[in-house]
């Protein structure tokens, strides 16, 4: 793992029992030793984060798109076949329950370690909530104004595009922004993967207070950040919905 | 199956040989690492304390949720924690609570309980709200107290949506407990994070046995809410 952060090398402690890495608290550069938060040494320091932080969101951003190419297709797939749901279901569900960490250790042996490895594990989580969410949001269309849609011509390709899925949309929407927040959060342990990102910076400096409240309230701030980003998208995306509100 | 290539075979025949049998680790000073016996310690350990973040989420989280819900307030409350939950970063958590904290047991099942209540806060909400009020009012009708209307007419009902949010806690709870070595407490993730002193036989070993925790954890309680859901409920069609 490479140091990203401007700390003396000997803050670096041998491994010991279990994995921590033992360090006492005057080889740490703070001024107050064990103190919560450094300012000073936060001040000095912000700017090692940016790069992380930077990699934390390509990780996030790459999972999700990947994650949303892929169940968005199965959705569909489910939507026309109806027959698909249980197997879509149980696959994604297995997906969703193995942990991360172990999942990036399971792809070892097929894609190494790296950054692949952690977006295939992590969009591979986000796959069944934002499938059960597109299914919802289709099923829940009332039949009513699918028949008024087939009465004006429209064709099942043309009633699926312009009258099913815009309705669905805030369902999709909302899938997506609980998938994009619990990646962020999961992303921290991307490190593991050797993928960087924010958990790199906490794991290197594991004992250090100030070091994981930082990377930590970054990653809350990607994460909610995100979350603004979607349901701006969201309100965009449905305007008739904005007109009954008011 | 011949089809795999051969570093790939060998590599799963190692992790199950790392399973059953003890090795030599050059970083142990002479004792042996893996084998059964400390297969089972590992995953009772992570059993243990993943239960027992699961039990002290419940504890906190079920009455508050089923409270909130049954007086119908405190929405904002109760879909905020869930939400602001979410966005907790799990190796950040651990590792605070370590450092700011202490690592040990209690430290670890407190962290992780962190993980588990919000789902299950908001679900028992949502599970109880979600409930038709006109059936509310006529168990009120017929002379339930409130107690009995939440006893025997919401919960009934709301136990799919409450038992989803007790099943997504567990899986965030299982899955966050693997990085629990860092906090002191020895899980089966010890086998996949100190690759030093396991090798990548227990690496990969320790990414099976987690893997197989976790669902063997779900399957148990998609079992237990097919147990819990009344049979009324069932014959519902999907």
């Amino acid at each position: 793992m490479t140091s990203v952060l401007a700390l003396p090398l000997a803050a670096v402690g041998e491994v010991g029992e279990g994995f921590f890495k033992e360090r006492t608290s005057d080889t740490l550069p703070c001024q107050s030793g064990d103190a919560l938060f450094c300012f000073g040494w936060a001040k000095d320091n912000i700017g090692e984060y940016v790069s992380p932080a930077v990699q934390h969101v390509e990780l996030v951003a790459i999972s999700v798109v990947l994650g949303f190419a892929v169940a968005f297709a199965l959705a569909l797939l489910a939507h026309r076949h109806r027959w698909l749901r249980p197997p879509f279901l149980l696959g994604t569900g297995v997906l969703y329950t193995i942990p991360s960490v172990a999942f990036f250790f399971l792809l070892l042996p097929f894609t190494g370690r790296g950054r692949d490895t952690a977006i295939i594990a992590l969009s591979a989580y986000t796959l069944q909530i934002i499938y059960r969410n597109t299914i919802v949001g289709l099923a829940n269309v009332p039949t009513s104004v699918k028949d008024a849609a087939r009465g004006m011509g429209l064709t099942d390709g043309q009633i699926l595009w312009r009258v099913e899925l815009p309705l669905a949309t805030p369902e999709i929407v909302a899938g997506l922004r609980i998938a994009t927040v619990s990646t962020v959060a999961l992303a921290t342990l991307a490190v593991f993967a050797g993928a960087g990102g924010l958990g790199d910076p906490i794991y290197e400096f594991i004992n250090f207070k100030t070091n994981i409240i930082i990377a930590g309230g970054l990653a809350i701030l990607i994460a909610v950040a995100f979350d603004a980003i979607l349901f701006a998208i969201q309100r965009l995306a449905t305007p008739w919905r904005r007109t009954v509100m008011a | 199956m011949s089809a795999l290539p051969q570093p790939l075979f060998a590599s799963i025949q190692g992790a199950f040989e790392f399973i059953i049998t003890p090795q030599s680790s050059n970083v142990t000073g002479g004792r042996t690492v893996g084998g059964i016996d400390q297969v089972i310690e590992l995953t009772l350990t992570q059993l243990e304390v993943t239960l027992l973040a699961l039990a002290l989420s419940l504890l906190v989280a079920l009455p508050v949720g089923l409270y909130l819900g049954h007086r119908g307030t405190g929405e904002l409350l109760a879909i905020g924690i869930g939400n602001a939950g979410r966005a907790i970063p799990e190796l950040a958590l651990i590792a605070f609570m370590a450092a700011a904290i202490g690592v040990g047991l209690l430290n670890v099942t407190i962290a992780l309980a962190v993980l588990g209540i919000p789902p299950i806060l908001t679900n028992a909400f949502v599970g109880i709200r979600q409930v038709d009020r006109s059936s509310v009012d006529a168990a009120r009708g017929i002379g339930m107290s409130e107690f009995e209307i939440l006893r025997k007419v919401e919960l009934p009902l709301a136990v799919p949506t409450l038992m989803t949010g007790v099943r997504t806690a567990t899986i965030n709870i299982v899955a966050t407990a693997t990085i629990a070595p860092l906090a002191g407490v020895l899980t089966l993730g010890d086998f996949i994070i100190n690759e030093n002193v396991y090798g990548e036989n227990g690496v990969l070993a320790g990414a099976i046995l987690v893997a197989l925790l976790a669902l063997t954890l779900e399957l148990a309680l998609a079992g237990l809410q097919r147990l819990l859901t009344s049979r009324g409920l069932k014959l519902k069609p999907a």
